[in-house]
């Protein structure tokens, strides 16, 4: 099981040079259930990506706790950063088996990945030569093929064409009905966020809050249709207006 | 190459003059000397101290610099040191480690390397502190482990830092170890071209610089140029 329990008090960037000192996130307080798909909403700069460093364990220099998964087991964590973070001089393939723990038993798993983004005819290219779009795809190969218990997910279909954009989003829910894990994903589009979530969370500007936590109980089934998508939006707009300034 | 040569042959034949041999003589000279096992012998025993010296400065300045460039307080502690041997004459130090150590094979060594150890440092801190955080963090998520990180995402980041100490320092190591022979010891190029300067053997001086320089072309060629372009395939 993989609770995230997330309680940070304070976060504060220290003053550098001529920038001040920057309180980041303040009384944080967030607990997704295992298997749960959460989406964080917000404006960019509120601390999206400040919050899933510290999850990851990146960052630890904060006052507060977080606690994922049981004690004394470390999950495995995938994380898809806000840029691709490709090894430039290993080839997409060996950028994918470099996280892996055994190669050989997950190269079945790489392939299939390979396959379905498309990209097995570009397996032994360096990523300087492939597309952002390609290399954000190979990217997220590559935080699925560890078979991750936590998926962190910051922006990550940003660039993406809106065709592939939509056939890696049901990828990644097909991925994470298979194998369920908990999965955290950063965005600042809400009709994305709606297909994708059991749950919405709205966060404020810096000190970065919670302003509300909105179950999204559209069946799984339903959410390719646009019209739906788009009608719990406007219910959502109309209920909470603080919403609609985030975005 | 060739407009060299024929200026060379040209002035050589205009001077008439026994301080530049012309280029047939040297070739001559050089002929004789390899034939006769004196070159291939003192060039053996300058690059076997070429070879230790070189790997020493490079181990040790390559750790020490990867260390100073990740630990700001260490680096501002040791920094004021590093200038200062980076600008001792290395003619001080050669002269300091024979009068400390005695005219020894390893105090001559020992010379060769503090005379290096000083730029491989600084090299290799300048690359150390040029290494890409994201890279490093994308690692540690992934628990890539040091040995794994070290060697898929470190090692390729210094791959150029590597190249130009190695390059800097041969031409730098060879030329102080010349002067290191010449005082101290009694075999090597250096202790030749001391005795061919007695003499005045302008062709022997330049018959062993010309071996040497072909011997560090041919590493350039088959060893160094080889390792850059297997460096840089990953690139555009």
């Amino acid at each position: 099981m993989t609770d995230i329990h997330i309680d940070i008090k304070q976060k504060t960037y220290a003053a550098k040079g001529s920038a001040k000192a920057h309180l980041a996130i303040e009384n944080f307080q967030l607990s997704l259930e295992s298997h749960q798909f959460v989406c964080l909403v917000g404006s960019s700069g509120c601390g999206k990506t400040t919050l899933l460093n510290s999850i990851a364990g990146l960052d630890t220099d904060f006052v507060g706790e977080i606690i994922v998964g049981e004690q004394h087991i470390k999950p495995k964590i995938g994380y898809v950063f806000q840029n691709p973070r490709l090894l430039p001089w290993r080839t997409v393939r060996e950028n994918i088996e470099l996280a892996l723990e055994n190669v050989t038993q997950s190269s079945e798993i790489v392939d299939n990945l390979l396959q379905i983004m498309q990209l097995n005819t570009v397996q032994a290219v360096y990523p300087e030569r492939l597309s952002l779009g390609m290399s954000r795809r190979v990217a997220i190969i590559r935080a699925f093929a560890i078979n991750p218990d936590v998926l962190l997910m910051d922006e990550p279909f940003v660039s993406l064409d809106p065709p592939t954009a939509r056939q890696v989003r049901s990828l990644l829910i097909q991925l994470w009905q298979q194998r369920p894990h908990t999965v955290l994903f950063v965005t600042h589009d809400l009709r994305e966020a709606i297909a994708l979530a059991d749950k919405l969370v709205f966060l404020s500007p810096p000190p970065m809050q919670i302003i509300s936590e909105i179950p999204v109980l559209i069946p799984r089934n339903q959410r390719d249709d646009e019209s739906v998508i788009e009608s719990f939006r406007q219910q959502l707009i109309n209920e909470y207006p603080a919403i609609n300034r985030l975005l | 190459m060739l407009f060299f040569l024929s200026l060379w042959q040209g002035l050589a034949v205009y001077l008439h003059n026994n301080t530049l041999p012309t280029p047939l003589a040297v070739a001559h000279i050089l002929w004789q000397e390899i034939l006769s096992g004196q070159l291939p012998h003192h060039l053996g025993v300058t690059l076997r101290r070429l070879c230790i010296s070189f790997s020493i400065a490079m181990l040790l300045g390559s750790a020490i610099g990867i260390v100073l460039g990740q630990h700001e307080k260490l680096n501002a502690f040791f920094d004021n040191w590093l200038v200062i041997f980076l600008n001792i004459p290395a003619l001080v130090t050669i002269i300091l480690c024979y009068v400390w150590f005695g005219l020894e094979e390893s105090a001559a060594i020992l010379a060769v390397v503090i005379n290096k150890l000083p730029n491989v440092i600084v090299t290799f801190r300048e690359g150390a502190r040029a290494l890409n955080q994201e890279l490093l963090e994308m690692a540690r998520c992934y628990r890539f482990g040091k040995y794994k990180t070290f060697l898929h995402v470190i090692f390729p980041q210094l791959h150029p830092f590597v190249m130009s100490a190695t390059r800097s320092g041969l031409a730098l190591v060879w030329k102080i170890i010349l002067v290191v022979e010449l005082l101290g010891r009694s075999d090597g190029m250096g202790y030749q071209l001391q005795l061919f300067f007695q003499l005045f053997d302008v062709a022997s001086i330049l018959a062993y610089t010309i071996a040497f320089v072909a011997v560090i072309q041919l590493l350039e060629w088959l060893v160094l140029k080889p390792l850059d372009n297997y460096g840089q395939r990953w690139r555009r």
